[in-house]
């Protein structure tokens, strides 16, 4: 059977730290980062990018657009 | 531009699976963190981009928080004072009747000092779209009490909660403008979860097709949060919304598109 | 085509004309002494001839922005109020004119403040030629003093307003718009295809998007538009004066007066020089530019100047700054909607000569 795995693009710099995208993952794929971006805000990134099933969730749901997503049957 | 990817060999072109949409400018959006005024410029981008209608919108901005949309969406734009929206819409339409023409407004330009121009607008059926951004607070002048603030809700000019005895109950300005025969669809929406951005998106699909039927007008109301006039963080924000806006202004259709009877003059 | 001559009322006048101009809308909401303009373009039903659209709004507000969109979309469109709904008008009108946006506003004044009486008056000069709305900026006005200036003016404002990209205002008063006389129509326009660079019709690939827009946040770029806007109103100053004078060439006294009481003020100087006073009549037709230049002119060779306003005294004080102290000048007017007769006018100009 056909998986689907996903990879991720955040552009960090415009990331504005909101959360919104860590509670709509549904695989746990995204964390908040301990570091913060030049303006201040703790960026998201994929911390488990294994994890990532590439539905996008995150992306449709981030208000500034920051999220780029790839996916492919493996 | 600073990134982080997840597995870069799944990164190629024709494995993209969503990208932001190229109707948004360059511009960094001034919103809030987790505002969803941001989304929802984002859910309006991708419907022009994907209608294939750049070349024929024009949009009427508000004043409020998304005062500067003009910034970041690259179609033709009109600025609109306070609560006028409608009516620049009203002659817009009129005049370039083959083109799109929506406003987008928050809710003290389209229910307080806009309500006869919402109201009228609708009444009259003018064919263009209404998008209502609805977060009961008034976020860029500092979080002051808006005609939709909810009852017992506390702002800057309402600080131990909106007293319904000397202030008024909420308006339920898409329940009103539904009663209108002018009106042709009208609903309910939200874009605090990817479930309910898919929604919004069918939603707002549906508003900017229907205007080339010149069937009247358009409405769609998004229940919206706002973090910094709520004094919540965003993921708060969003759960506070969905526990007390939602039970008080609900999600879903309120005027689904019926085929109007053609009215006949009473006598001759 | 020829000309057509019709016996009408100014407020019928204005509405002929307009579609006659080739006006694309007309938006307006019901006020003594002015309803006969949208009551007539609703009986001619322009929009099945030309296209015109013409809409009664909610209010005189939504009328204002209503004429904010269409000029947005570079199209020729008016409104028309009296007073207390030009007062409404004034947010819009000074959004219009920080948008640089072109348009047609006839007041059709009666007296006031307040709810007023619906009888003609001039106490809208101030609120007309010095501002109305906030921040700086100028409305080109015009005001007739006849049916055909009525009509005649409509195209000229059109024209005007394109050519400056800005606001015109057509200041006439109850008495006019009501009045019936003999006015030659100009043959009809058609409404124009051309669209202006800068308006709203949806963008295509070829260029940026237009933004309508009066809002700048940074003070610094703020400062250059609002001297952008200075240089435009002194070449309008420069360009577009209009007046006309009445036996001026050997006056010693000079009556200055527009609409209404120019009307009166020229039986006035008929009356005076039959009784020997050398009187003459400077008619300023736009208000702003005001004719100061040729007052400060006639000023070398007049004893005084009598203003004569159906109003406490606005534009005297325009006909001071204009003479500079060079002469005396006195204001004669009457008020709340009466209307002075050539023989007041008469009388008082012999008490200021005698008495000051």
């Amino acid at each position: 059977m056909a998986k689907v795995k996903g990879s991720i693009v955040v552009n960090i710099e415009r990331c504005k730290g909101c959360g919104i995208c860590v509670v709509s993952c549904p695989t746990g794929t995204i964390e908040m980062a301990e570091e913060v971006n030049s303006k201040g805000y703790n960026y998201a990134y994929p911390a488990h990018p294994d994890l990532c099933i590439g539905c996008a969730n995150c992306a449709i749901v981030c208000p500034d657009g920051v999220i780029t997503v790839y996916k492919t049957k493996i | 531009m600073k990134e982080i990817t997840g597995l870069k060999e799944i990164i190629k072109p024709e494995n993209l699976a969503y990208k932001k949409s190229d109707i948004l400018t360059d511009e960094i959006m001034h919103y809030c963190p987790g505002c969803g005024h941001s989304t929802a410029h984002r859910i309006l981008a991708e419907i022009i981009e994907e209608e294939g209608i750049q070349q024929d919108t024009i949009g009427v901005s508000p004043v409020g928080c998304s005062v500067f949309l003009y910034h970041y969406l690259d179609i033709d734009w009109q600025e609109a004072a306070h609560g006028r929206a409608p009516a620049l819409a009203t002659a817009i339409k009129r005049l370039l009747p083959d083109k799109i023409v929506f406003t987008y407004q928050g809710d003290g330009d389209l229910a307080a000092i806009g309500t006869a121009e919402t109201i009228h607008a609708c009444n009259r059926g003018e064919n263009f779209l209404i998008i209502f951004i609805n977060n009961g607070i008034y976020g860029m002048t500092g979080g002051q009490m808006a005609p939709t603030t909810l009852p017992g809700m506390k702002s800057s000019t309402s600080p131990y909660g909106r007293d319904v005895r000397t202030m008024g109950n909420p308006l339920k300005m898409a329940d009103l403008v539904a009663t209108l025969p002018g009106t042709y669809y009208v609903t309910r929406q939200s874009v605090h979860t990817p479930a309910n951005v898919r929604k919004t998106k069918k939603a707002m699909r549906k508003v900017f097709q229907y205007q080339k039927l010149n069937r009247g007008t358009c409405f769609i109301e998004i229940v919206s949060n706002c973090p910094s006039g709520w004094k919540m963080t965003p993921v708060q924000a969003n759960k506070w919304m969905e526990d007390n806006m939602f039970p008080f202004y609900p999600l879903g259709d309120l005027k689904t598109p019926v085929e109007q009877p053609v009215q006949q003059p009473k006598s001759e | 085509m020829e000309k057509e001559l019709r016996l009408m009322k100014g407020n019928e006048a204005v509405a002929e004309a307009a579609i006659r101009a080739g006006a694309d809308g007309y938006f307006g909401y019901p006020i003594t002494p002015q309803s006969e303009i949208i009551e007539y373009l609703m009986e001619a039903n322009p929009y099945e001839t030309t296209g015109m659209v013409v809409l009664q709004a909610e209010s005189e507000i939504a009328a204002i922005n209503m004429v904010y969109g269409g000029a947005g979309c570079g199209k020729k469109v008016m409104t028309s109020s009296s007073s207390p709904g030009i007062s409404l008008k004034q947010e819009g009108i000074s959004y219009i004119a920080g948008a640089e946006l072109p348009c047609l506003i006839v007041n059709v004044v009666r007296g006031g403040p307040g709810l007023g009486t619906i009888q003609p008056a001039q106490s809208d000069y101030f609120q007309a030629v010095k501002g109305g709305g906030h921040g700086d900026y100028h409305l080109i006005v015009l005001a007739p003093a006849s049916v055909q200036e009525m009509a005649d003016f409509v195209d000229l404002s059109f024209e005007l307003a394109f050519k400056y990209r800005n606001p015109v205002m057509m200041l006439s008063d109850g008495a006019i718009g009501q009045m019936m006389e003999k006015v030659w129509l100009s043959p009809p326009k058609e409404r124009s295809k051309t669209v202006p660079e800068w308006a709203t019709t949806g963008k295509p690939p070829t260029r940026e998007r237009n933004i309508i827009t009066s809002l700048e946040l940074d003070p610094d770029r703020q400062e250059i538009f609002n001297k952008k806007l200075v240089t435009k109103y002194n070449e309008i100053r420069e360009k577009e004066v209009r007046f006309e004078e009445v036996q001026c060439e050997d006056a010693e006294y000079l009556l200055v007066a527009y609409g209404t009481s120019a009307r009166v003020c020229q039986k006035s100087v008929e009356l005076s020089r039959e009784q020997g006073i050398k009187a003459g009549l400077l008619r300023p037709i736009t208000l702003f530019p005001f004719p100061s230049k040729q007052i400060n002119k006639l000023a070398d060779k007049v004893k005084l100047i009598l203003t004569v306003e159906m109003s406490a005294g606005q534009m005297v004080e325009d006909v001071m700054l204009s003479v500079n102290g060079e002469v005396p000048v006195y204001h004669y007017g009457r008020m709340g909607g009466m209307i002075p007769t050539p023989d007041e006018v008469v009388e008082n100009l012999k008490e200021r000569i005698i008495g000051g």
